[in-house]
């Protein structure tokens, strides 16, 4: 396996499919003045909720639609608490990352007695299988999940920056008090704005789960964090905000290629730092630093 | 309700909670809530083992509770104590693993605490910096700061070290801290040790010293408003900067209930997940020493009612109720607010003398 081929292009994909849902699921929430630090929990919840769905039903279709709405519910359940109870966000995504870890765990003990993960399932299986360069990518092209994450991701920049709704949410996000002394309702805008952002974190969980065949515990591995880092990074703009996301996960496909050729050495477990200490350092550097939305964290004023 | 006061009304919602998913859960493992009730009381404060494992369990938290209330009173979100403690513990173990077998403990202990803080403070100090030279925020830097040190350490104990790739080597004798059975026979065969009390009287001492000196009183008012601070002349920069670096040292002092009051070695996973229920802690304990000791204490409790049930039900029930917990006092703590109007509020003599 080298450096550059076909191979390192579709597991790059393949790697950046959840970082890219998740960073840009992390953008609408924030565009919205929503703090998410969550991220993680929808994640590990809908790849979970996925998991169940599939299983229970032997339907992939409703796996998918299963984890949607799990996303969906925790994110318009943290827009309705940090409007409604003003709890501080931050305190309150915390909250979820340790709901989603725990619950999810508890849930797997409870439907399939086990401590590490769920019985496998089929997902969707389309495209050819072995593991050449062409192979892994058409495998990754095929893949309908792709193909959403795809949509979601090239959608999100028209929406936020062409339509009436994505100004609205951008308006509440910019400032809440204009926005409602205009109109608008900010707690309403906001709600909606985290249930899309939910709905496209959760495929990010379930290209996870539907990926590894099985939900496994914790398995979302802190890509949410990475989300995190990600749209920080991007000034908040979704488009970079995903190809930030492909970066990342061409660091971590690296790692794989790495320790091909290092032949296990150990100081190569420290690549696996990579993306996280490029992170600091493209910070440090100022990159991504002038434009969070002015009303990020603030409420409408009385 | 009425007699009771916002802040009581808040832990009897979070208890309520708390017991309600508890009850739940038990349920859901085919567990009588009774039976599962009688045994988180049997491990925890229904008997003196179980008292000192809560005391042993609450030692951590209160410890990296202390460190994120600090900076919070700076209005900083100090997110990294998980990473700052994990690092520091190690350098604290390494530390004593290299003093001699004869170094009596009024300096062996002093000098790993010395050295823990240290690297505790040295390491928030990387997002410290980056807040005030760059302006970047510390909620991000310290999340990637957690992550950096769960890639380094088991690195550093691999390569370095490590005896047998996931612990350091025992710590010289002097540098344990004795349990609390040594005085009260009665704790024998829980880990409650001397820790507890110092973190106890370092809270106090702490809560004490940031009331009444001029760094406490400026950390508040920067968290109020850093312009207003900045046009009166304060270096907010510089205040921002200690705020973190004694975050990082109070957090990097949890090696004395970890390493030296019970493991005797630094291992992997040791202490891991107090920095994240040390925030709930701090959330929950707002308002002074007393209720920080109070919240440390009840999610003692909640970690070791999770041992104690764990054959029955699993205990990531409690990183549920723990959740819960958090949500319901963040949730419950605006509505309460709402109903008493702050007594500082100036708002009804407007249009007076002034």
């Amino acid at each position: 396996m080298s450096l550059f081929s076909l191979t390192t292009v579709g597991e790059t994909l393949r790697i950046a499919a959840p970082y890219a849902c998740a960073a840009v699921a992390g953008v609408w929430a924030e565009r919205a003045g929503v703090v998410q630090i969550g991220l993680e929990a929808i994640l590990l919840s809908s790849a979970f909720a996925s998991v169940v769905g599939t299983l229970a039903s032997g339907s992939a279709v409703v796996g998918v639609c299963a984890g949607i709405i799990m996303g969906v519910c925790l994110s318009a359940a943290h827009a309705t608490l940090v409007h409604r109870t003003r709890i501080d966000a931050v305190v309150c995504g915390i909250a979820w990352n340790l709901l989603a870890y725990s619950g999810t765990r508890l849930g797997l003990r409870a439907l399939y007695d086990s401590a590490s993960n769920s019985p496998s399932i089929a997902a969707f299986r389309i495209g050819p299988t072995g593991n050449e360069g062409w192979q892994v990518l058409a495998r990754v092209l095929c893949d309908p999940l792709s193909w959403l994450a795809f949509t979601a991701v090239v959608a999100s920049p028209y929406v936020l920056n062409r339509t009436r709704l994505g100004l609205r949410i951008r308006a509440v996000g910019e400032n809440p008090t204009a926005a409602r002394a205009a109109g608008i309702d900010v707690g309403r805008t906001r709600l909606l704005a985290l249930c899309i952002s939910g709905a496209i974190g959760s495929l990010g969980g379930i290209h996870l789960a539907f990926d590894q065949h099985r939900f496994e515990a914790g398995m979302s591995a802190g890509r949410g964090f990475i989300a995190l880092a990600a749209v920080v990074l991007s000034g908040w703009l979704p488009g970079r905000a995903a190809l930030a996301c492909v970066a990342f996960a061409f660091l971590e496909a690296l790692q794989f290629v790495l320790q091909d050729i290092g032949q296990a050495s150990k100081a190569i477990t420290l690549a696996q730092m990579l993306p996280y200490a490029a992170v600091l350092v493209a910070l440090g550097l100022g990159v991504g630093r002038r434009s969070a939305p002015g009303g990020l964290g603030r409420h409408a004023e009385n | 309700m009425r007699g009771l006061s916002s802040s009581q009304q808040r832990v009897v919602f979070a208890l309520a909670g708390a017991l309600l998913v508890l009850n739940l859960a038990s349920f859901a493992f085919g567990e009588a809530p009774p039976q599962t009730l009688a045994r988180v009381w049997a491990g925890t404060w229904g008997t003196p083992y179980g008292v000192g494992q809560v005391l042993f369990k609450a030692t951590p938290l209160l410890f990296t509770g202390m460190a994120f209330s600090v900076a919070l009173r700076a209005g900083l979100f100090n997110i990294g104590t998980e990473g700052q403690l994990a690092i520091a513990s190690l350098a604290g173990a390494w530390v004593a693993t290299k003093l001699g077998a004869n170094v009596p403990w009024f300096l062996a202990v002093p000098v790993v605490l010395a050295v823990s803080a240290a690297v505790g403070a040295a390491y928030a100090s990387i997002a410290g910096a980056m807040r005030a030279k760059a302006g970047v925020h510390e909620i991000i830097t310290t999340i990637m700061l957690n992550r950096c040190a769960d890639v380094v350490l088991p690195w550093i104990l691999t390569v370095a070290l490590s005896v047998d790739g996931v612990r350091t080597a025992a710590i010289a004798p002097g540098a344990r801290t004795a349990g609390l059975d040594t005085w009260l026979p009665s704790f024998h065969g829980s880990a409650a040790s001397l820790a507890f009390p110092f973190v106890v009287v370092l809270a106090f001492a702490v809560e004490a010293w940031l009331r009444r000196s001029r760094i406490g009183r400026e950390f508040e008012w920067i968290a109020q408003s850093p312009s207003v601070c900045e046009a009166q002349g304060i270096d907010v920069a510089k205040r921002r900067m200690q705020a973190m670096l004694l975050s990082g040292a109070l957090a990097g002092l949890t090696v004395m209930g970890t390493v030296l009051g019970y493991k005797g070695y630094f291992e992997l996973g040791l202490g891991a997940g107090a920095g994240f229920s040390g925030i709930a802690v701090a959330m929950l304990g707002r308002g002074g020493a007393v209720q920080l000791v109070a919240a440390s204490l009840l999610f003692g409790t909640l970690a070791q009612a999770g041992l104690a049930i764990n054959a029955r039900v699993p205990r990531d029930a409690m990183g549920v109720l723990e959740a819960v917990v958090i949500l319901l006092m963040g949730a419950t703590a605006f509505a309460s607010a709402r109903v008493e109007p702050a007594p500082s509020e100036p708002a009804r003599d407007k249009g007076g003398a002034a």
